[in-house]
């Protein structure tokens, strides 16, 4: 059950193209999360596997029919929305049941289902509350608890934790991977945050400009970026590219390295630049080292350090954690 | 005391300001109201006044309500308006919520073709409106005027209500087709409790003008039996002589209902009219 096939799937909003042709698998199970820059069309594909939105070209395929004739309700799908979209006149308990009533479920078999979700969820004591009475991140839970009454074959999230503040994304963010680990259930989840990427999915599908840019788990899409647009989305902060002829190589357009792959000393390295900000963030310090031709170079260095703007520094790169690209941004392998 | 927010010198402009205009906007009104309460002769004597045990009287109601069928007529009129109230919120409110949720060809050209209306006085088109109503056989019929009033309310409420329509949440109504509402029940349970303040304002904006029309009654039903209250209010005015007394009374009367509607639709209406400025 919920498994998720794309095949060739566009979308046009008249003679604007947001998807172009999206192929895709999921297999039973898997947590697969859409991440890209905004208007890159993930939040649309989403709502083309959801029914919300025709595709204008290509098959939509959940659990093994084609679905695109199928209205929403009909697809064995759940979905939790940016902005909770909670019924204002219902309370939780309602809210949560909805759906089933709809699909004419039998009163005691909705209570059950509600009880289940509730107890899964801690709603216990919100349940007959209305959604204007309850906070933003009881609200989340409860349209998350809307979603798993319906036991969808496919779970939908749409930038869930977007409008909650950061401690309660954190808390929010581990309840979804518990409710993944528990239910066992296949889930299709959209955000723009890179954090929330890494750490839920099975696996990333990069999506930029209304194409898949790369579909892999988050290390292999750190370890092994396939283009200069993937490796510069994941990581953080973004990987350092320089231009391969400031620093005299000739096989390749650019290099791209990760802050925290490049050392730092006082004294003597590859690249000669000028201290000109230091983050510390405890953990770890970020060090923006203005190095003349090749440009602004970040560095991630674990630990506290100390180092005064303007003084004189030197970077050298770890020399298997080098990435090289070509003129179309595309990965050239090391053979 | 003085405040970065505030100074006396400035609240009581503001407040001069606005007591006169209430004072000015007030006044036409409680001339009617208390001039209604006095003798003919009184009226004329002094009519700004108020009435006191000499020049008090009730012969202007005693007449209103005696000579010629008052009620009938009241009925009429709030028959009338609450109809085309209602047929001006659900019509209005459906196309509102069509232009403003589906995308469809020509859209935009249908918007402003039913916005077109609020430029184009109705009345403009009277003749052929009688010439209408009189093939159809509606001549001196209520239906006759809730039908006018309803084309006459859509334009503005449809162009008040889909602006709103459009504030809804998408993310709601998509929840809603998820869990397999159908379309009615999303535009009236999920979405026209949310546009309550613009469906006030817009029942407040439409109610007014039709409770006040003499112009259509007079020539779709002057019928003794389909008469509304401002039409009937004109039989006291007669070419020599008018019945001053019976003229206040009953447009004292007629003042009632409008102010009862525009009190239970006031407190959404302030909401209605300042939503969208802050959040």
């Amino acid at each position: 059950m919920g498994s998720l096939v794309l095949s060739d799937v566009h979308k046009s909003f008249g003679a604007v193209d947001v998807l172009k042709g999206i192929d895709l698998e999921v297999s039973d199970g898997e947590f697969v999360i859409f991440v890209g820059p905004s208007g890159c069309g993930k939040s649309t594909l989403l709502r083309v596997i959801a029914g919300l939105e025709d595709a204008t070209n290509g098959t939509v395929n959940i659990d093994g029919e084609v679905v695109n004739q199928t209205p929403p309700s009909d697809r064995g799908i759940a979905m939790v929305f940016q902005t909770y979209a909670l019924y204002p006149h219902l309370t939780v308990k309602d809210n949560m049941g909805l759906g089933l009533k709809q699909a004419k479920h039998a009163k005691t078999e909705i209570a059950k289902r509600v009880d289940v979700a509730s107890k899964m969820l801690s709603l216990d004591p919100l349940l007959e509350r209305r959604p204007a009475e309850l906070s933003g991140g009881q609200r989340q839970r409860v349209a998350i608890g809307r979603a798993i009454v319906r036991k969808p074959e496919l779970f939908l999230f749409d930038e869930p934790l977007s409008n909650l503040d950061a401690a309660l994304r954190v808390n929010t963010r581990l309840e979804i991977a518990r409710l993944h680990r528990e239910l066992g259930a296949t889930m299709v989840y959209v955000t723009h945050d890179q954090t929330e990427a890494m750490t839920l999915a099975d696996k990333i599908v990069i999506l930029n400009d209304g194409k898949v840019e790369q579909v892999g788990s988050p290390m292999e899409l750190y370890h092994n970026p396939t283009n200069r647009f993937v490796a510069g989305f994941i990581g953080s902060p973004q990987m350092n590219f320089i231009d391969a002829a400031n620093l005299g190589k000739t096989d390749c357009k650019t290099i791209g390295i990760r802050p925290e792959h490049i050392s730092l000393d006082l004294k003597k390295g590859e690249i000669e630049g000028i201290v000109s900000h230091i983050e510390k963030l405890g953990g770890d310090t970020n060090v923006y080292l203005n190095c003349g031709d090749i440009g602004l170079l970040s560095v991630r260095l674990f630990g506290d350090h100390d180092y005064a703007i303007d003084a004189k520094a030197f970077a050298t790169m770890a020399a298997d954690s080098v990435f090289k690209f070509d003129g179309d941004g595309n990965r050239v392998q090391v053979a | 005391m003085q405040s970065a927010r505030s100074s006396v010198g400035r609240s009581i402009a503001a407040h001069a300001i606005l007591i006169t205009y209430t004072i000015i906007a007030l006044f036409p009104v409680i001339v009617i109201i208390m001039n209604s309460f006095k003798t003919r002769k009184a009226i004329f004597r002094e009519p700004l006044s108020l009435p006191h045990s000499e020049s008090f009287s009730l012969e202007g109601y005693q007449t209103v309500l005696t000579q010629g069928d008052f009620f009938l007529y009241f009925q009429n009129s709030l028959i009338v308006t609450l109809a085309s109230l209602f047929c001006v919120l659900l019509f209005g409110a459906m196309a509102a919520f069509a232009l403003a949720e589906y995308r469809f060809k020509g859209n935009t050209l249908m918007g402003l073709y039913l916005a077109l209306g609020i430029m184009i006085p109705i009345r403009l088109g009277t003749v052929a409106i009688l010439q209408l109503m009189v093939a159809s056989g509606l001549v001196n019929t209520r239906t006759a005027l809730v039908l006018v009033y309803t084309a006459q309310g859509l334009p503005l409420a449809v162009f008040i209500l889909s602006e709103f329509m459009r504030q809804v949440s998408d993310d709601l109504k998509n929840a809603g087709r998820i869990d397999g509402l159908s379309e009615y029940r999303i535009f009236f349970r999920l979405v026209l409790p949310l546009v309550r303040p613009a469906m006030a304002t817009v029942a407040v904006f439409t109610l007014i003008p039709i409770w006040n029309d003499l112009w259509f009654p007079l020539i779709l039903a002057p019928a003794e039996e389909t008469k509304t209250l401002t039409l009937g209010s004109q039989v006291f005015i007669g070419q020599f002589v008018t019945n001053w007394n019976a003229v206040l009374a009953s447009l004292s009367l007629a003042i009632l209902p409008a102010l009862i509607l525009y009190l239970i639709f006031s407190r959404q209406l302030i909401r209605g009219i300042t939503a969208g400025a802050v959040k």
